[in-house]
């Protein structure tokens, strides 16, 4: 590891630590970093902390399981954004441009539009997301003129658009004064709903996604070249390209189904943390992932503080990731370093 | 020891693009498909490092059917370099070469430090050890050229297969790429490059073979097969014959 992205790292980890202090320390109950040292010790020791019960309740059962979902929806939204932007040769791809957004927010809306309460809300989320995916493969695979990466996205930008009116349609058929809200408020993203039975099946796929992605780190150099020399590299490039974003729409899907659309994690974090290590996948997957935490965990403490009730977790993306974005065309040269 | 073509057929699966191609393509030597620009060339590399399936006729390497290797196996056997391009991301010099050991690592393994070994001794082999840690994005065409050359040759092939190498370089840029595809193939390397210059094949190939709209016009040792009148037939034009004092040949075009 050279020096450069060794600082670059340690950047991204002292991010992570101070989202996770001040994700505790701010809010409705205060916990400074002694008191959560404490119960955490408590938690592992099986010694009484001495701190008061409902602090500890604050910490086990309400900001620490908030505090995990959104260090693993960040994370793996950076990991599955890095993955696409390589995948399809394009900086400017977030991991919802095959339709896993999409998909997942139809579902989600058809589970509310039916009343079927939280975990069927969830599940048509990810159910949602595999299967608009699955459909933009399947499309995309039949076309053979050309090259399949760009056959790929200009599939998955018809259907998600298709998507989009489907959506639409249910907003409108739904109740204005019941589920609209709620429609409303799944699709701008948070994390409020975020309690402790949710975290295990939201675990699940994000780990499994994110370990195959980071564990194909390396390939994904390779994987970002046109498909002949990547082929002629030694790649077998069509299922690896399947794996990748089968992985990526695993992770997009869980995250969607756990706290909503949450847009432009996975679109800004690949480009800061390009900023640190540089464009070499194998340093930039992990890298990614460590930031992309604690950007979501910053954002999400944020939300929650920044206004009398919360505010939607894309709205406040959207509002930093804007700006941030013109930046970074205006000021890229030639090659995304 | 070849990569062989017999009466092979290629192109795609709505238009066929060439047929009656038989080549041979032998370690140590050089071998030049020479003929006017268009798309037939560029196909038929691919076919030959098994990028795209033959229509007809057989293909071997060493004696195999080159269909019946796997992906990695044919990386490691036949080099390919690409025309130059920019490419997307700002990868250092180094990481593109070391793209070039991909089919001798596993699906999830990090490069190994023999991996990064070669990456450098091909760097060095190839004079550019000094752009390593520069992007690729931001070096010249001849270097990227160069650095392409690297990359194939890390994947340890006894087979490179060059398109169009020289295509977008100037002059002096030009005389260095040619001059490693000679060392290569002094090395033991097969080398197959394809050009639109009757002189560069002249002076740097052993056998040319000459392409036309997918058809094959004539193939054998280069200064044999290259005289004026067989370059009119492939391009169609006069061309005038310049000699120096010690009987070297040049080609000049003509109307």
């Amino acid at each position: 590891m050279s020096p450069s992205s060794a600082r670059g790292n340690l950047f991204a980890v002292g991010l992570l630590a101070l989202g996770v202090v001040l994700a505790f320390a701010l809010g409705r109950f205060p916990v400074g970093p002694g008191d959560l040292l404490r119960i955490l010790w408590a938690g592992v020791s099986g010694q009484p902390s001495g701190l008061p019960p409902q602090l500890e309740t604050v910490i086990w059962n309400i900001r620490g399981p908030r505090v995990i979902a959104a260090m693993l929806c960040g994370a793996a939204l950076a990991v599955a954004g890095t993955a696409f932007q390589g995948l399809f040769r394009n900086p400017l791809v977030s991991p919802d441009i095959l339709g896993a957004s999409s998909g997942a927010a139809l579902g989600a809306v058809v589970g509310i539009y039916f009343s079927l309460g939280i975990v069927g809300i969830q599940l048509g989320a990810f159910i949602g997301g595999l299967i608009a995916v699955g459909a933009v493969c399947v499309v995309g695979s039949t076309i053979r003129r050309g090259d399949p990466v760009l056959a790929l996205v200009l599939t998955g930008v018809v259907i998600g658009s298709l998507l989009g009116a489907g959506i639409g349609l249910v907003k409108y058929w739904a109740d204005p004064y019941n589920q609209l809200p709620a429609m409303t408020f799944w699709l701008l993203g948070s994390l409020a709903g975020a309690a402790k039975p949710d975290l295990l099946p939201l675990l699940g796929p994000v780990a499994l996604g994110s370990v195959v992605l980071i564990a194909l780190r390396w390939r994904m150099n390779v994987m970002s070249l046109p498909e002949e020399e990547a082929r002629a590299l030694g790649l077998n490039t069509g299922p690896l390209r399947l794996t990748i974003v089968a992985a990526a729409t695993l992770v997009t899907s869980a995250s969607v189904a756990a706290a909503g659309i949450i847009g432009w994690v996975g679109l800004v974090v690949p480009h800061l943390a390009r900023f640190l290590v540089g464009p070499d996948f194998g340093k930039l997957v992990p890298t990614s992932a460590i930031l992309g935490g604690g950007y979501l965990l910053i954002i999400d403490t944020l939300a929650r503080t920044i206004g009398p009730v919360e505010t939607p977790l894309g709205i406040l993306t959207a509002v930093i990731g804007t700006p941030f974005f013109i930046w970074l065309l205006a000021s890229a040269r030639g090659g995304w370093s | 020891m070849s990569l062989s073509a017999v009466d092979l057929a290629y192109g795609y699966p709505e238009r066929q693009i060439g047929r009656a191609i038989t080549l041979a393509l032998r370690a140590g030597e050089v071998l030049a498909l020479l003929g006017p620009n268009g798309r037939g060339k560029t196909t038929l590399l691919k076919t030959l490092l098994g990028l795209l399936p033959p229509q007809a006729g057989g293909l071997t390497l060493d004696e195999k059917p080159l269909a019946g290797l796997t992906v990695s196996e044919r990386a490691r056997a036949l080099g390919y370099v690409p025309q130059a391009h920019a490419g997307t991301f700002a990868f250092s010099v180094f990481t593109v070469v070391l793209m070039g050991r991909t089919a001798h690592g596993a699906l999830f393994a990090a490069p190994s430090r023999h991996d990064r070994e070669v990456a450098m001794v091909m760097l060095e082999r190839l004079g550019i050890l000094e752009l390593a840690e520069r992007p690729y994005t931001q070096i010249s065409g001849g270097e990227r050229q160069l650095v392409l050359i690297a990359r194939a040759l890390a994947q340890e092939p006894r087979y490179v297969i060059l398109d169009e190498p020289t295509a977008s370089l100037d002059f002096g840029n030009q005389g260095k790429v040619m001059a490693q595809i000679g060392r290569l193939a002094a090395e033991g390397l097969g080398v197959l490059f394809t050009t639109h210059d009757p002189n560069q094949a002249l002076r740097h190939a052993d056998r040319v073979m000459m392409i036309r709209e997918g058809r094959m016009l004539a193939s054998g040792i280069a200064k044999d097969l290259l005289t004026p009148a067989r370059l009119m037939e492939l391009y169609g034009v006069g061309i005038e014959t310049v000699r120096d004092g010690e009987g070297r040949v040049a080609f000049l075009p003509g109307e």
